[in-house]
């Protein structure tokens, strides 16, 4: 590996309304197909991030791990930036004579964090993507794959008040400025 | 006159005067007026002109199905045109001017049109297309542009934010008034989450002004406790100012909330869109009162009986000292009731029911009103404002019997229910001819996924107008909302409803039934479009039978008011001139939105930076800050070229072609599509994907591929290298990485699902720097690459490097026919090797190139650009692309397309060279004529530019085309038409202009 810096695409940019934005990261991110009810699937995610297959629409935790169910056939991995070599190592080789595909796109994202005490947060991102997020309906743990503005993106909610949300990294800056847009001042009543 | 009562006003807070503007004069106003009711107390009766007529108009309602009383609002970045003041909450400070006058409201000049309005009757406008034909484009459509239209387009960009909100419940209720408060009521106490919202600022409809008593309490006192009851129940959203403005397919709903109209000076966003997803909605959208057809129903001071109620209850405004009720229903009669309570003088009701009515006119008589039995308006006395009522027979033809002498004209034709939302989507209407009335046919309601009905009316919205049949209803129909959503619905009480009742009202369509022309001719049914009883009955002489052609003819129900008070009324009218039954001749389609909304609602956020998403890769800004001149590549922005001071377009594109091909180019190709394709199955995806072999290449080579859709047509191009031997990565064009990669899913998915591969879309993991030119490998050297000597890094292979100190892969590929890298490296490692290649290269004379400098020098070397040479309709064949076409596969996408006669045919024209005689560049697309015509007298041609550029290097136009049998043709001179008449002679050449034996690249 080399020395050069890396850097995330906003270099951390953050903006303070009535929630919080900020970009996070770097992050090392894996994108692995496979068969996920497959036992040694199962067994090669929990080798690498200590956390159990996620089901439909939701994540799983360990330590400072993640894994994200995109779809029926696809995870996403996240892990220790500068992890993801290793990481990669050890999938192929648990993996080994098994069907998958494996693939760092640790720089292919932006990841953002956004949160603020109470509802604020859920009412930023219900201006933005489609999704059934009040209270009761969406919570920690749970993940929506859908669209942020015009752009796709997925998020988590990692605990109440707080989540985390991944775009293609060509429009980390959209998607930051379309956040920061909706957290703007209001004095309109909040809905949840 | 009209001005404020000392007493009263149910809505307004006399505590907050406000002090606003109409025209530029000052009016004071409280707190809970309307911009009409504020303007009304101020004796402004007068507050825009007609669309085609200019005549002289006023408000004719109190809501939103205000015809007439229209106006610009704001001015500068706030101003918006269109606004009904009926609708307009007055603020302090409010601006706001009358429209479609010229030169003042007061003395218009249009006017002239009024007098000449039996030269403009019902389809003017067609029948100005039709003959003589001049007349269109040199007399009527100067004058009608300069007369017609409504408010001036805003000049200034909209100062104010706008946003979305994605809303989700089960039980969706439009309207706020004692139906949907009662019927959200039910859902909520059931558990489900309910949205339940109110155009209006204030709960409760037009009840509290009708009256009556529920439960035993006053209608205001049942209604607060509603809403109490509502708001304490966390599952219930509940929003005022907030309009349901469409429904949809599949329980899909939007909301049109106006958040900061009121109070300009709130912080945020002036309008939120709700997008809702309901599994029912409910609509009680209550019912609106219909006009009377009667000579000069128009003139400022006729309006609606229960709008005149509402100016007097809920505002305090006296509309007159003496106002007349004229009628066909009972409901009216409360009008009088109101005008009589408020110390005004009802000289005369006017029924046109020959025996009048129930309990109500027994009321009003015995409060001293004269009841005047069998009547109607022969017509109304007064120009800008009433005067009188020529009163005469219902029954006759309008001769004038006594003329009533007043202020004001309350007529009411009885009551339609509002159906708009339910009908959206679909929901169908049966004629009630009792109550003379379309009301929603239960039992073809909208239906969703699951074939049930999503959509239910609750109150006046289902037909009843009575107050105990609209609690019933509404009680009902929430039980039924909720349960349809899935929960158990509490058997709901109906409370008890002291009302007065009424007697049934008798249909009267013309006033008097047998109105002469004259008075027909000055019988306004859309107020706002200027269409009268003449034109629809015009219309039905012309042969118009269709109740959807007799709307665009004459224009009924056109304007931005949809018709909502007209509708009916000319419906009727055109039925009676067919001799057709109402049920027959049916309705106009109702479409959302339910009134305009704003443009600004629409967009939401997107607007300014936010407007379309930007994509950028990790070397954007550097080039940004270099001098890049942008073009859009889809959502990409790329540089086109890198102008220096005082540089042109041309001349930069010149510059970055030459130092390319002289000494070292650089390209960020970061935007170029990536797509890996692993599995045991890889190599047979491989070959069914692209036209050529796939499966054959070695680990760590590249090819260059070609891939088709089903029919054959070319769609997308790049390199293929094989990264290992079940792993293949997939260049594709900067256009193709998305839909490519969806192509390549859809195949896995519907057709392949058994084969094992599985694909991923890096495209944006990597930057992708092109290092070009005779000193790119010196380059490479300098930073460090090890074997990258031509045997060790041959042409077409790939090879992990470190450059600068940073892990790459670097793939020697070439669109330019120059020695070529490109270079590979995690995204966030980007712009590091890029300001370490372009430092290291300053020795070199290292230039950034664009896109243009990208398409000549591939033009140079007669490459094919998807887009270019390809525009869907081109197959590989075409571009003399065989050699890429494998021979040996049983099958790949497109392969059995190509095999058709059609496609497999010597006359499709074919990619050759092209160069302009006198060395000038031929037009982008310019086609090469042929001998003679064909059927249309077209000249014939015989082939098209496809690319055609100014090569600096070889100093003349290049071109490439596609032409009849042209390889066959090589050195034929052709003439293509320059587009101005003229022609320009082009010879038919080898495509490879430059380099035609490849020795640049290969070194």
């Amino acid at each position: 590996m080399s020395d050069a810096k890396s850097v995330t695409p906003l270099q951390g940019a953050k903006f303070d309304g009535i929630a919080t934005v900020q970009e996070i990261g770097p992050r090392g991110m894996i994108t692995l197909r496979g068969t996920l009810s497959d036992a040694t699937f199962a067994a090669a995610v929990e080798a690498v991030t200590g956390c159990t297959v996620p089901a439909q629409r939701k994540a799983s935790f360990s330590g400072g791990n993640a894994v994200l169910w995109m779809t029926p056939d696809e995870l996403m991995l996240m892990l220790p930036a500068g992890s993801v070599a290793g990481a990669l190592e050890t999938l192929a080789e648990k993996l080994a004579g098994v069907h998958h595909l494996a693939a760092d796109v640790s720089d292919a994202r932006a990841l953002f964090r956004l949160s603020a005490p109470g509802v604020a947060a859920r009412e930023v991102l219900a201006r933005l993507a489609p999704v059934d997020i009040a209270p009761g309906q969406f919570g920690p743990g749970d993940l929506r794959r859908t669209r942020v503005g015009q752009v796709a993106a997925a998020f988590i909610m990692v605990e109440e008040g707080v989540f985390e949300l991944v775009c293609f990294r060509s429009v980390a800056r959209y998607v930051f400025d379309l956040l920061a847009d909706a957290c703007g001042e209001t004095t309109a009543q909040p809905v949840f | 006159m009209s001005t404020r009562l000392a007493t009263g006003g149910r809505l307004l807070n006399r505590g907050a005067a406000y002090s606003f503007s109409f025209n530029g004069a000052s009016f004071r106003g409280y707190e809970g007026d309307t911009l009409a009711s504020a303007l009304l107390a101020n004796d402004q009766l007068l507050m825009g002109r007609s669309f085609k007529y200019h005549r002289p108009r006023g408000p004719v309602a109190s809501g939103a199905e205000e015809p007439n009383a229209l106006v610009g609002l704001g001015e500068g970045a706030t101003f918006e045109p269109n606004q009904r003041a009926t609708t307009t909450e007055l603020f302090d400070g409010l601006k706001a001017r009358s429209q479609n006058h010229w030169p003042s409201l007061d003395f218009d000049v249009g006017v002239v049109n009024n007098s000449l309005s039996r030269f403009l009757p019902a389809g003017f406008y067609y029948k100005t297309f039709i003959a003589p034909r001049p007349f269109w484009k040199h007399l009527y459509e100067p004058i009608i542009r300069h007369s017609a239209g409504l408010g001036a387009a805003p000049k200034d960009l909209d100062e104010d934010r706008y946003e979305h909100f994605y809303a989700f419940c089960d039980v969706l209720v439009i309207g706020g008034g004692i139906a949907g408060l009662t019927a959200a009521l039910a859902a909520g106490e059931a558990g489900a989450r309910v949205i339940l919202m109110e155009q209006t600022s204030h709960w409760g409809g037009r009840t509290p002004v009708d009256g009556g008593t529920i439960g035993g309490v006053a209608a205001q006192a049942h209604i607060d406790a509603l809403v109490s009851k509502l708001e304490a129940l966390p599952n219930v959203t509940m929003r005022l100012r907030c309009m349901g403005s469409g429904v949809y397919d599949h329980g899909y709903a939007l909301g049109y909330e106006r958040l900061t109209d009121h109070a300009p000076r709130n912080i945020g966003p002036r309008h939120r869109l709700w997008r809702i997803r309901a599994a029912r909605i409910v609509t009680a959208t209550g019912a609106i009162e219909r006009p009377l057809a009667f000579a000069g129903n128009d003139v400022p001071g006729v309006m609606l009986a229960s709008a005149l109620r509402d100016y007097v209850v809920n505002y305090a405004v006296s509309p007159g000292d003496r106002v007349v009720v004229v009628t066909n229903n009972d409901d009216a009669y409360r009008t009088a009731l109101a005008v009589k309570a408020a110390g005004l003088t009802v000289p005369a009701i006017i029924d046109a029911r020959p025996n009048g009515g129930g309990v109500l006119a027994a009321e009003a008589e015995a409060a001293g009103i004269s009841v005047r039995k069998g009547m109607g308006i022969a017509k109304v006395e007064g120009g800008k404002r009433v005067t009188g009522a020529a009163i005469c027979a219902q029954a006759g033809e309008g001769a004038v019997l006594e003329t009533i002498p007043c202020d004001a004209i309350a007529m009411s034709g009885g009551w339609s229910p509002v159906v708009h939302l339910w009908s959206h989507c679909g929901g169908k209407l049966l004629w009630d001819d009792a109550t003379a009335m379309f009301r929603p046919d239960p039992a073809r309601p909208p239906l969703g996924a699951d074939g049930q009905g999503y959509v239910l009316t609750a109150g006046s919205a289902s037909g009843p107008m009575g107050l105990a049949e609209v609690l019933a209803d509404a009680v009902e129909v929430g039980a039924q909302a909720v349960t349809g959503a899935g929960f158990t619905a509490a058997a709901g009480d109906v409370l008890p409803v002291d009302i007065a009742a009424e007697s049934a009202l008798e249909p009267v369509w013309m006033m008097p039934q047998g109105a002469e022309y004259k008075l027909r001719a000055k019988a306004w049914l859309d107020f706002q479009n200027d269409v009268k009883v003449s034109d629809v009955q015009l219309a039905a002489r012309e042969g118009y039978e269709s109740v959807e052609h007799t709307k665009r003819y004459t224009t009924l129900g056109m304007a931005t008011d949809q018709g909502k008070l007209s509708n009916i009324n000319g419906l009727a009218v055109l039925s009676q001139a067919l001799n057709a039954p109402i049920p027959q001749v049916g309705t106009t389609t109702f479409r959302p939105p339910y009134t305009p909304i704003s443009f600004g609602a629409i967009a939401g956020a997107a607007r300014g930076d936010v407007f379309q998403p930007l994509r950028r890769t990790p070397i954007h800004e550097w080039l940004d800050s270099h001098g890049a001149d942008w073009e859009p590549v889809g959502q990409w922005r790329r540089p086109f070229c890198f102008p220096k001071a005082g540089e042109s377009r041309h001349a930069a594109v010149d510059r970055e072609v030459k130092a390319t091909r002289a000494s070292l180019g650089l390209l960020d190709a970061s935007t170029l599509g990536k797509i890996l394709v692993k599995g045991p199955d890889a190599g047979r995806f491989m070959d069914m994907l692209y036209t050529n072999m796939m499966s054959t290449l070695k680990p760590g080579r590249c090819r260059y591929g070609l891939m088709c859709n089903e029919n054959g047509f070319l769609m997308d191009d790049g390199v293929v290298v094989r990264l290992d031997e079940d792993t293949f990565l997939c260049h594709t064009t900067t256009g193709g990485a998305e839909h490519i990669h969806a192509h390549m899913e859809e195949w896995l998915q519907t057709e392949w699902w058994d084969w094992k591969v599985y694909t991923a879309n890096v495209t944006e993991q990597y930057a992708q720097i092109a290092v070009v030119g005779p000193k790119a490998r010196k380059l490479l050297e300098k930073l460090g690459g090890q074997g990258v000597s031509g045997e060790d890094f041959p042409f077409m292979t790939m090879k992990d490097l470190t450059l600068g100190g940073i892990a790459v892969r670097a793939f020697r590929i070439s669109f330019s026919g120059e020695l070529s890298y490109e270079i590979a490296v995690p995204a966030s490692k980007g712009l590091a090797l890029w300001e370490a290649i372009w430092d290291a290269g300053q020795e070199f004379g290292i230039t950034p190139y664009g896109t243009e400098a990208l398409h000549v020098l591939r033009a140079e070397k007669g490459f094919i650009m998807i887009g270019d040479e390809t525009d869907g309709t081109v197959i590989p064949q075409d571009l003399g692309l065989h050699w890429a076409i494998s021979k040996k596969k049983e099958d790949y996408i497109g392969k059995r397309a190509q095999a058709r006669s059609f496609m497999d045919n010597p006359n499709r024209w074919s990619l050759v060279g092209l160069e302009t005689v006198d060395g000038s560049v031929l037009p982008e697309g310019a086609l090469a004529v042929a001998e003679g015509d064909n059927a249309n007298g077209q000249r014939n041609t015989q082939g098209r530019v496809t690319s055609t550029y100014h090569s600096p290097t070889l100093g003349r136009g290049i071109a490439m085309g596609l032409v009849l049998h042209g390889p066959d043709r090589m050195g034929e001179v052709l003439d293509f038409a320059d587009g101005k008449g003229g022609f320009i002679k082009a010879k038919i050449v080898d495509q490879v202009f430059f380099d035609k034996d490849g020795d640049k690249q290969n070194v």
